[in-house]
């Protein structure tokens, strides 16, 4: 209990003194995870609106697998771009293991299917009159996508915050392919990790606290998002 | 002020139309060609919002053509020509925006901007009464304002022919006569070819210059009509 508390203490000190390790770990955390959510919503967004307004067949198929990686496992996504980033495989040329774009790649296929799946949802659950009601007032079919897809916005911002939240918890993807480097690939979930394994709990302490608290703004943002747009429907 | 000749005109040749098998719209021919407020008259299922579904250009006949003209021209159905016209549906389709954005929708979509929108988006709400609602999400209005919003929303793109699909099937009396007197009101204006649909005999009476009835799928002008003619 008592390391615990004193933990507590030395994390609140490291966080007030704006301790410069820390500081890197979560910018470069921020920086990780902004950039893949925008690579993720640039994709899922067109493959929501691609898989909502177009019939094709295998459209069930897609939206079934959609479905299925929204809950794929961190650590099986890891393994996969692992094999195919090593030196050995198919993309070693590259030379993208233990790199942030390793890491990026690896928390934009965690959160594209998320993205994509929930703007689907939104998109679909749009009134088909307002299609036809922005018909009659003359748009053009794509101006229809883009009525109906603004129509649909609050359901889409709720998807790409459940994304931020997904890759921002995130540890075992980028674990395999960042390698947690010391002020390279280390972000806060591969450091609460290490440093609890080492027995040093006031960083993973002072790190855990900071992610519990953006995880709050998240969520407190997906609520007001929500009821916003719970507007007389 | 206007800012269209308004010398559009529209011709219903022999459509067909039928749903399921079954003939909805049969041999149907019809020229609108005056201004005027033309009331269509039947009853439910008889076709009559197929019918201006297909004069608006949002579905096509199974035989038949729709034609627009302008002076003697017969014009191409394209996007020029849908933007001279609308349609108010039964259920409006109210966007998740406020009172003044859902009305400004229409001119956006035509490049309009500024100054010209604000004044243009004002003078129509002022016109059907929702001035004070303005700034107001749309979708807390009720039924009533719904419809004259949609009416706002429609007219401030000035069509050249406006469609209005039972604009008060779904509204209390009070809102009923709201909305027959706005359509009275662009009635005075008297440049647009306005056509309204209604099962409400006393309703067809009050508003309509030319009254038609649509019977075993086709349009016939009824005596009104007809001594108008």
């Amino acid at each position: 209990m008592d390391s615990i508390t004193e933990g507590f203490i030395r994390a609140l000190f490291l966080i007030w003194s704006r301790d410069r390790e820390l500081l890197d770990i979560i910018f470069l955390s921020l920086k990780v995870s902004g950039t893949a959510l925008l690579i993720a919503t640039a994709a899922g967004l067109l493959t929501g609106a691609l898989v909502g307004f177009k019939r094709f067949p295998g459209k069930d198929f897609i939206l079934g697998l959609l479905n299925t990686f929204m809950g794929l496992p961190p650590v099986v996504v890891g393994l996969f771009l692992y094999l195919l980033l090593s030196r050995s495989g198919p993309l070693g040329f590259m030379g993208l293991l233990y790199t942030p774009s390793a890491m990026v790649t690896a928390q934009s296929i965690l959160a594209f299917p998320i993205v994509a799946s929930l703007c689907h949802s939104a998109i679909v659950s749009v009134d088909p009159i307002i299609g036809q009601a922005s018909r009659t007032l003359g748009a053009t079919p794509f101006q229809i996508t883009l009525t109906v897809i603004n129509e649909a916005r609050y359901g889409i911002m709720s998807g790409i915050t459940a994304a931020f939240g997904r890759v921002m918890a995130e540890v075992g993807a980028i674990l395999i392919v960042g390698g947690n480097i010391a002020g390279y690939t280390r972000v806060m979930t591969t450091t609460i990790a290490l440093e609890t394994d080492k027995g040093n709990f006031e960083l993973a302490l002072a790190l855990g606290m900071i992610l519990l608290t953006i995880s709050l703004i998240i969520n407190m943002a997906l609520y007001l998002i929500q009821k916003k747009g719970m507007v007389a429907r | 002020m206007s800012r269209r000749a308004f010398n559009l005109r529209l011709t219903v040749f022999n459509i067909c139309k039928n749903y399921n098998r079954e003939p909805v719209l049969g041999d149907c021919s019809f020229s609108f060609d005056k201004s005027g407020t033309y009331v269509l008259m039947g009853p439910n299922g008889s076709g009559k919002s197929t019918f201006l579904r297909i004069c608006a250009l949002l579905e096509e006949p199974d035989e038949g053509e729709i034609i627009y003209f302008s002076g003697a021209d017969a014009l191409k159905k394209d996007i020029e020509l849908r933007r001279r016209t609308t349609l108010l549906l039964p259920r409006v389709g109210v966007f998740n925006a406020t009172v003044f954005k859902n009305v400004a929708y229409g001119l956006r979509l035509r490049g309009i901007k500024g100054t010209e929108i604000e004044e243009r988006v004002d003078e129509a709400l002022e016109f059907v009464g929702l001035i004070h609602k303005r700034n107001q999400n749309a979708r807390l209005l009720s039924s009533g304002e719904t419809q004259r919003l949609g009416i706002a929303r429609s007219m401030v793109i000035e069509p050249e022919i406006f469609f209005l699909d039972e604009p008060t099937a779904s509204v209390d009396q009070k809102n009923t006569g709201i909305i027959e007197d706005i359509i009275l009101k662009m009635k005075e204006r008297g440049k647009s070819i306005v056509v309204i649909t209604t099962h409400d005999i006393a309703q067809a009476n009050r508003l309509a210059d030319w009254l038609l009835l649509l019977k075993d799928g086709k349009v016939i002008p009824s005596q009104r009509c007809a001594e108008a003619n």
